[in-house]
């Protein structure tokens, strides 16, 4: 979600979490029930339609609950301009979670090389050169570059839902590599930025609780990387401007972030030169839900057949 | 404590700060104690100040000091480069 950026304690494949066997417990139960299919790769899985019934719904339900005012609605791919990747700063904070798209042109000879390099199993990567095109790394950030420019009075809103990537392998089923955010993205003056932030945590943590879901609101605790990355977390922890609304799936000890509340300041404004309308640098929020989580917790508090989910939540996802 | 170092020391801390923190302000009308981040240092500015920092006075800042009080003025920076260089500055 922003970064939704959101992950508690990152669980690596190659170190055994205390909740590994509840994970793979888990995994193996979605998978059983058909609700989720396999790839081979940890965090990577095909849905099934009852799966995907449910994550129709909910966005339904965000999108009704969530935008409280017009917002102009959009739709991105799951990949987005590099040069865009590169203003939002992503590599200082998360370079081991982001996704580079690479490809081929070379001339007949290195093509040769290619494919001698493939069919060898080696290194056949190495061959390959940076596309102008990056995973999207959150759902809001292909927004930012449409505000350049001077904003209107009050600003601009948006909702957004893609995919994004982020490259961290797991047996945890709800920490996937590809997964969808929706988001509610306010541009503007700084004060209805830290408003538009503190409304939709506000609103989000009542959703999620309506939905039976356990739900409690903490400061994020972003997975930074290395040196500079102990910076950042110290600094995201003294300015709890990002917070993360977080219920136990598989570990009541570590409870997973389902949904996350950031006021970025001006964090997005001043590299994408954006203004409000008073002239100053923008500031922006936004709310994100991690639906594929959310629809996780469902099957995990409520059973793995929505149509035995309990009255008031069926109410809520398909009246 | 040489007078001349702490000079010196001050005027390459407030040169780092003007290239890399992104204050609205000048950051030679600011107190040495002024508060950095009141002023307007985000996060991610002060991450390219303490690498700034790092190459102009050749150190490089522990675990244990990259934290925001590290950073939050003039005078804290000088005090942890002070620490840093174990030379009176």
């Amino acid at each position: 979600m922003t970064d939704m950026d959101s992950d508690p304690g990152t669980v690596s494949g190659a170190s055994r979490a205390p909740e590994s066997e509840a994970y793979e417990a888990f995994r193996a139960q979605l998978i059983g029930a058909g609700l989720l299919v396999g790839t081979g790769v940890d965090g990577l899985y095909g849905k099934s339609a009852r799966y995907e019934s449910v994550v129709g719904a909910l966005d339904g339900l965000i999108t009704k609950t969530m935008v409280d005012q017009p917002a102009e609605e959009l739709a991105f791919p799951p990949v987005m301009a590099r040069w865009v990747f590169d203003k939002t700063d992503y590599l200082k904070s998360f370079p081991d979670l982001m996704g580079s798209i690479h490809t081929f042109r070379g001339t007949d000879r290195q093509h040769a090389e290619l494919i001698s390099r493939a069919t060898s199993g080696g290194d056949w990567p190495a061959c390959l050169v940076p596309a102008e095109v990056v995973l999207c790394s959150a759902t809001c950030h292909p927004v930012y570059p449409l505000c350049t420019g001077t904003l209107p009075e009050g600003g601009r809103r948006f909702e957004v839902n893609g995919y994004c990537f982020r490259c961290e392998p797991s047996i945890d089923p709800v920490r996937m590599q590809a997964f969808r955010m929706h988001e509610y993205v306010y541009v503007g003056d700084p004060e209805t930025a830290q408003k538009h932030r503190d409304s939709g945590l506000e609103r989000g943590m009542d959703l999620l609780g309506r939905l039976g879901l356990a739900v409690e609101a903490v400061p994020a605790n972003d997975p930074f990387f290395g040196r500079l990355g102990t910076m950042l977390a110290a600094n995201q922890r003294d300015e709890a401007l990002k917070m993360e609304i977080v219920t136990p799936v598989c570990s009541t000890e570590r409870p997973t972030a389902i949904m996350s509340a950031n006021c970025h300041r001006d964090h997005f404004g001043t590299p994408f030169e954006i203004r409000d309308a008073s002239g100053g640098t923008a500031h922006s929020a936004c709310v994100a839900f991690g639906v594929d989580r959310v629809t996780l917790a469902l099957l995990r508090n409520h059973g793995l057949d929505p149509s035995g989910w309990p009255s008031s939540v069926r109410e809520l996802l398909w009246q | 404590m040489p007078v001349a170092d702490h000079a010196g020391t001050d005027t390459e801390i407030r040169r780092v700060l003007s290239e890399h923190a992104r204050l609205p302000v000048e950051v030679g009308s600011l107190d040495e104690n002024a508060d950095l981040f009141q002023a307007g240092m985000t996060s991610h500015a002060s991450v390219n100040v303490m690498l700034a920092l790092e190459e102009a006075f050749d150190v490089e800042f522990p675990e244990t000091m990259l934290r925001k009080a590290t950073f939050e003025s003039v005078g804290a920076i000088r005090s942890a480069i002070a620490e840093l260089t174990e030379i009176a500055v």
